[in-house]
């Protein structure tokens, strides 16, 4: 399964803002239905034949149940975000509950988290960790243009280090025999 | 019991050793600090350290992860102190009456009775613990598939109905969960599911990456799209000490609280949110002053603080024998068993009692060495608070990053690991419980092998499933808890018209009010 479509995938449409402002949840009802679609999608392609099956129950019949669930669920809170319900946002010691989302911030810690996916192969963890590090604090608007590197480089390093005493194998890079 | 105390007595004799004694002290030593941080709660402190123990065999590991679990619980109630708003579920209470206590300079004795009284409950809950779970896995050994789906379900239903605050988003979260759980290789006819054809998803999505991804990138890019500006005032504390007229206030309700929690952790509702409020109501109601509730009362501190310790260890016993995870932690904590090719449930006491025992020994050994820790050191877990935000959220996403990629040395696990944390993101956007999610990728599969296995030793008939006099119990709570709301409303119709606008929907009124407050975090 794929839970891609982030919130922003659904958003509305310019022409239609005044009926979907505030009903931006009814983008997590879609999330719910194109679910419920891949797992029947993919139960209808399940092999139920006498032959394959072991016992009364074939490999299709729980995630028919699960795609059916996931369907209704989904009706319901269609039915209920259209009545006026709203699902409360989690709070937290440090977010706080007036502001606007920061599309921004979420958009570049998402960059610097896929950089580090993208080299951590050929480059090692003590590089793509110290850019991961950096690129996040960044994102999140630390500014110190000494600290912020030297902290990320020490963090990687440190980690590597403590990985490899405990028994986990991380990748080195091009200090690969150095360390 | 004789046989339960050998057993105990052989479990500190592999916790003893000094390797594992410096194992707990490492798990509760981290377990603190990472409770502690601000936005960190118990199940993602645990989440994120199950990696530091891969390379670690598997009594030194489970040692290591007591104590990361306990010690994330103390860590949570500093924060709750020392910080007005509590990042978990379980630190609510402790949040509105130590906040106060702080705020009238009293920061010192409502650490202090925090961590006495978690002291004292997690002994209590863990000695419960130790005399309730063999009566459990003597139980246990006698249920069938069906009794084992029965009870599941009941899990499933629970989780989305009694915690959270609406019932349709807490099931939608266990849909997303349960497909989730089906992605992977069908054990029976070892069909694949939900796999397009990449081979990293035909062994199904790893649990740990689940759990860290929902918890830990999705929380840190939840609180990055609404970061304070300014975080929130730390007050200072000094040395941790209590006086005379604190113990004597303090003493009951840390032994009430040991024996309130306890139960309700154990139930397939676990968690600490419902005991640690009915603590609170408690001792308000049994206080000498009454009035001083709100305003900072030690016994509000005492109470609700030794009632979660205590339903922590309350929770463990259906985690260990019937391994079924109740609340966040406890189902982080089945994933690591998994980790070890290890299955929680009756037979894992008669396969590895040394491991289970030298785990329960463990908890005992990490609580008083959190006493140990946290009375001196306070004031160094309190310095925790002011670390820079930027540095915190970056340091979860770099933590999650590095354990993730640990698992399976994948880097296309990363790419996974950022859309799960996407879909935590969306879910905390949006109100949806995060628990049912984990609840279900853990517990679905083994759902599904239970149903399949009842139905097939009753040949397809679904009488089957209710062959026992416990499921035919266990369907009618599930049948109980899936109508409560049109019993409630039926309830109110005969009261008299107490239907007003505000019943139409499920996630208002009072009770909804209240439970905004106790809202389950991570």
């Amino acid at each position: 399964m794929t839970p891609a479509p982030a919130p922003e995938a659904t958003r509305p449409a310019p022409e239609a803002t005044r009926w979907w402002t505030g009903r931006a949840e009814l983008g997590v009802c879609v999330f719910l239905y194109v679910v419920a679609a891949l797992v029947l999608a993919d139960a209808a392609t399940l092999d139920s034949g006498l032959t394959q099956q072991r016992g009364p129950v074939g490999p299709a019949a729980v995630p028919v149940l699960v795609g059916v669930l996931l369907a209704v669920v989904a009706t319901l809170l269609v039915v209920d975000v259209l009545r006026g319900g709203t699902g409360a946002a989690e709070d937290g010691e440090d977010v706080d509950p007036d502001a606007r989302s920061d599309w921004r911030t979420v958009i570049l810690l998402a960059a610097a988290f896929l950089v580090n996916a993208a080299v951590i192969d050929t480059a090692g963890w003590i590089v793509s960790g110290a850019l991961l590090f950096w690129g996040a604090s960044f994102a999140l608007g630390s500014r110190h243009w000494v600290r912020d590197p030297l902290l990320a480089v020490g963090l990687s390093l440190g980690s590597y280090l403590m990985f490899s005493a405990l028994g986990v194998w991380l990748p080195a890079g091009p200090f690969e025999g150095i360390l | 019991m004789p046989e339960t105390l050998d057993n105990l007595m052989m479990g500190f004799a592999t916790a003893l050793t000094p390797v594992n004694l410096l194992y707990a002290l490492i798990g509760v030593a981290l377990g603190t600090a990472i409770g502690v941080l601000p936005g960190i709660g118990p199940a993602m402190a645990v989440a994120l350290l199950l990696p530091v123990t891969y390379g670690l065999d598997p009594a030194g590991a489970f040692i290591m992860f007591a104590g990361i679990y306990y010690g994330g619980m103390y860590g949570g109630s500093t924060t709750a102190i020392l910080i007005n708003t509590p990042g978990e579920a379980a630190s609510v209470i402790t949040a509105v009456e130590g906040n106060q206590m702080a705020k009238r300079g009293r920061a010192a004795q409502a650490l202090a009775t925090a961590a006495i009284g978690s002291f004292i409950a997690g002994t209590i809950g863990t000695l419960l613990m130790v005399f309730t779970a063999p009566v459990m896995v003597s139980l246990a050994l006698t249920f069938g598939a069906g009794d084992y789906f029965a009870v599941m379900l009941l899990a499933f239903v629970a989780a989305c109905s009694v915690l959270g605050k609406s019932r349709v988003r807490g099931f939608a979260s266990l849909g997303i969960g349960l497909a989730i759980g089906l992605v992977g290789l069908d054990s029976t006819t070892g069909q694949s599911r939900l796999s397009y054809g990449v081979p990293q998803l035909a062994d199904g999505v790893d649990v740990v990456i689940v759990a860290v991804g929902i918890f830990a990138v999705g929380e840190a890019l939840w609180v990055a799209s609404r970061l304070r500006r300014t975080p929130a005032e730390v007050i200072p504390v000094g040395r941790v000490w209590m006086g005379r007229d604190d113990w004597k206030r303090s003493w009951k309700p840390w032994l009430r609280g040991s024996f309130m929690g306890f139960p309700f952790g154990a139930l397939p509702a676990g968690g600490s949110e419902l005991p640690t409020f009915l603590s609170y109501m408690l001792e308000r109601r049994l206080a000498r002053n009454p009035g001083e509730f709100g305003r900072g009362a030690i016994e509000g501190v005492a109470g609700p603080e030794a009632t979660n310790n205590s339903s922590a260890a309350g929770v463990l016993v259906p985690m260990l024998t019937l391994g079924l995870p109740t609340t966040a932690v406890a189902a982080v904590m089945l994933t690591a068993f998994q980790q070890y090719g290890l299955q929680p449930g009756p037979l894992l006491f008669e396969r590895e009692p040394e491991l289970v025992w030298g785990l329960i020994a463990s908890l005992f050994i990490g609580n008083a060495m959190l006493l140990a820790l946290n009375l001196p050191l306070a004031p160094m877990w309190a310095r925790l608070l002011r670390i820079p935000r930027p540095y915190l959220y970056a340091g979860i996403l770099f933590f999650a990053a590095v354990g993730m990629y640990a698992v399976n040395a994948s880097a296309l696990d990363l790419v996974l690991l950022l859309l799960l944390g996407l879909l935590g993101f969306m879910m905390r956007r949006f109100g949806l419980p995060v628990i049912p999610l984990v609840i279900g990728v853990i517990l679905g599969p083994m759902a599904e092998l239970q149903l399949r296995r009842a139905l097939q030793l009753s040949n397809g008939s679904p009488v089957g499933l209710v062959e026992s006099p416990l499921s035919i119990g266990v369907y009618a709570v599930i049948g109980l808890l899936l109508l409560w709301p049109l019993v409630r409303l039926a309830v109110r119709g005969a009261a008299g018209g107490g239907a007003g606008p505000d019943a139409r929907r499920e996630d208002t009124g009072p009770e909804a009010d209240r439970e905004a407050e106790a809202r389950p975090g991570v």
